[in-house]
């Protein structure tokens, strides 16, 4: 079957589902329906469109990074330049059309989680642009390890509420955001920024990122006049890569990656690699891959990336993982931060830490494959709100 | 008959509706529990609800987050939750149900978790984040080893879902007060009554119903069950106490007095 056909019931194979609060039911329902009506609506799809080119400024390029490639030595590395989607990253894809989605369904308020602040800005971005009101949730040690986008969405207009809970980080995020919308379901929107939670959203936030692999899918037969040997994108949701992935999910030929963060190394315990170093779990309302002990409590997780400090991922990938459709892999912070340096000097583009840790595998992976291949780096956002974090883990600080 | 049954018959006769006492286990630490458990029993609870603590509570407020936070703290495992069901069972005859998040259940097995809950005394479960859509596998294995599957139903369910979430729940039936996570309110909502209303006319009296979340004092308990519930569940109000009183002492009397105000509130006429 192919595999494009997913979701079937909510779920991929055994992953996914529904495991909310019954408060939560009928909203999930009700907006499970109300996609997949606006999804076949021409003028939503219009709607979006528009936004997407004249607000966020696609297609982004897909660039051939030579100097990178020679640095490297082996397989041609492309990027795809979500860096240069408005707002610095891949989220506003998502944004743009959950808020449009918020609109259309008569919710006024809109709620959101964020990690490394990223999809707080894009969440804040939308919703100014489209006049929806918008909340944040972010853990306090998010807040203080990202403070330039705290104040970023503050300048949008969002209110940005401080988590204080748990590990204060971006599960904590979702905790609150979650219990927030159990208290206001009625006039308010959930809008998730990652391949995560209960169906409809792995399916939903997947669709509109999907832009970034049918952008991938024609640049690179413009460029090179066939498909891509391999893909790599970074996970820590998982939005970006199954973004990348899915519309190549039914070309056997084509190679997926997906690069975990792993920290201080696997063996440390001090990782944020739900799947290379997780098991199967329920959490955040789906089945799927997520740190835990052995009573099931969900671990702290640690990654110099906010944006892939989370200890579940999208059910998705611990699907396309299960059929070994998808490889997963991981990059340690170190790494991570070798490609960060890297690839700001070869080419001038300073990456975010969240992609340096898709860019640390390629690397690898480049080297091992002929200078007549090529593969395609999803660049998810760019680094300018990573300076200060590298600055002090390279002992240099600002 | 189940346990859970028995004793809602009992208080029918008595013209009386129930008292459920949530705590969560091992809160402020596991050698507490069963000695916490006694005292709500002497003054007057019905059934015990014991809070299997987990890292990320998402229906909780902050009162029964900050108990699980304490309750981790202090060395609580599942294990350890099963030897305190055990013992509150050996000292009194009443029914024990558990609320656990799903993740704990489904981490342990589902068989191997019922086969345990049966072993040591535990009459019903209750699960917050499992919705009857995802329920087959555990519906199944609670029902072969009898212990009550109790669902829950909130002012958000419609008629179709609340008949269907009936039909699943067994023990009784747990109606989610207001929309938000657990924790003290200062009133009874009128959404409150008319979900009451509305879960009486699905169910005709044939499963008991009990409301929860937010109700924290003898007039609450006295509306919800002058209204139709058959029980009133309260939390947080027994874990603020547990919070409040450094000297254990002091805790159980503070306990066993508010435990009889609420009771006396079930009284019928």
């Amino acid at each position: 079957m192919r595999l494009q056909k997913y979701p079937i019931g909510g779920k991929y194979g055994k992953y996914g589902g529904q495991f909310v609060p019954e408060t939560l039911m009928t909203a999930i329902k009700e907006l499970e329906t109300a996609y997949l009506q606006a999804k076949e609506d021409p003028e939503f799809r219009e709607q979006l469109n528009y936004y997407l080119k004249d607000y966020a400024g696609r297609p982004t390029p897909l660039y051939f990074a030579e100097n990178f490639t020679k640095a490297v030595g082996g397989a041609k590395v492309y990027l795809k330049r979500e860096d240069l989607a408005h707002g610095g990253a891949h989220k506003i894809n998502n944004t743009l059309g959950q808020a449009l989605l918020a609109k259309r369904t008569g919710k006024s308020r809109v709620i959101a989680e964020t990690g490394a602040g990223q999809h707080g800005v894009a969440t804040a971005m939308a919703c100014a642009a489209l006049g929806l009101r918008s909340e944040i949730y972010m853990g306090a040690d998010d807040m203080k390890r990202q403070r330039l986008n705290v104040f970023r969405m503050k300048m949008l207009g969002a209110n940005v509420h401080c988590v204080d809970s748990g590990s204060r980080t971006l599960k904590d995020a979702i905790n609150e955001a979650l219990r927030d919308w159990v208290a206001n379901v009625q006039d308010t929107y959930y809008l998730i920024g990652s391949v995560v939670g209960p169906h409809p959203y792995p399916m939903m936030v997947r669709d509109f990122q999907s832009v970034i692999g049918k952008e991938i899918r024609s640049q690179f037969h413009e460029k090179e006049g066939r498909l891509p040997d391999a893909l790599v994108a970074c996970v820590g949701g998982g939005s970006n890569a199954i973004g990348t992935f899915y519309p190549f999910l039914d070309d056997a030929e084509v190679d997926l990656y997906a690069v975990e963060a792993g920290g201080e190394g696997l063996s440390s315990g001090k990782h944020a690699a739900s799947i290379c170093g997780g098991d199967e779990g329920v959490f955040h309302g789906m089945l799927t891959y997520i740190i835990q002990d052995e009573d099931g409590q969900i671990l702290n997780t640690h990654s110099i990336s906010a944006g892939l400090d989370y200890p579940g991922v999208g059910p998705e990938h611990s699907f396309l993982r299960s059929i070994g459709r998808a490889r997963f892999v991981v990059a340690t912070d170190k790494e991570a931060v070798d490609a960060f340096v890297k690839l700001s000097r070869s080419e001038g583009i300073v990456p975010a830490l969240e992609p340096s840790h898709a860019l640390a595998f390629a690397m690898k992976l480049a080297k091992t494959l002929g200078k007549d291949r090529a593969i395609v780096v999803t660049l998810s956002g760019r680094g300018d709100k990573d300076v200060e974090v590298v600055a002090n883990y390279l002992g240099e600080p600002i | 008959m189940s346990k859970i049954a028995e004793t809602f018959s009992k208080l029918r006769r008595q013209n009386e509706g129930g008292l459920i006492a949530y705590i969560t286990a091992g809160d402020p630490n596991p050698m507490y529990t069963a000695k916490i458990a006694d005292v709500l029993i002497k003054g007057g609870a019905d059934i015990i609800e014991l809070g299997i603590p987990f890292s990320d509570p998402i229906a909780d407020g902050p009162v029964i987050q900050a108990a699980t936070l304490r309750s981790l703290k202090a060395g609580t495992t599942v294990k350890k939750v099963f030897r305190m069901s055990e013992e509150i069972k050996k000292e009194n005859d009443i029914p024990l149900v558990v609320l656990s998040y799903f993740n704990l259940i489904y981490r342990m097995g589902i068989k191997n978790f019922f086969d345990s809950a049966k072993a040591f005394g535990i009459d019903g479960v209750v699960v917050p984040d499992l919705p009857i859509e995802e329920a087959a596998e555990y519906k199944k294995a609670a029902e072969a080893h009898e212990i009550d599957t109790i669902f829950l139903a909130a002012p958000s369910t419609s008629i179709e879902r609340l008949r269907n979430i009936a039909e699943h729940t067994s023990g009784f039936l747990y109606l989610v007060s207001i929309f938000g996570v657990t924790g003290v309110r200062e009133k009874i909502h009128g959404s409150t009554i008319r979900l009451i209303k509305r879960a009486r006319q699905v169910t005709c009296g044939r499963i008991p119903l009990a409301v929860g979340f937010g109700i924290s004092r003898p007039e609450h308990v006295k509306t919800v069950i002058q209204s139709g519930a058959d029980a009133a569940i309260v939390g947080s109000g027994f874990v603020k106490i547990i919070e409040a009183n450094k000297y254990r002492n002091r805790m159980l009397e503070a306990l066993y007095d508010y435990t009889r105000q609420l009771k006396t509130a079930t009284v019928k006429k």
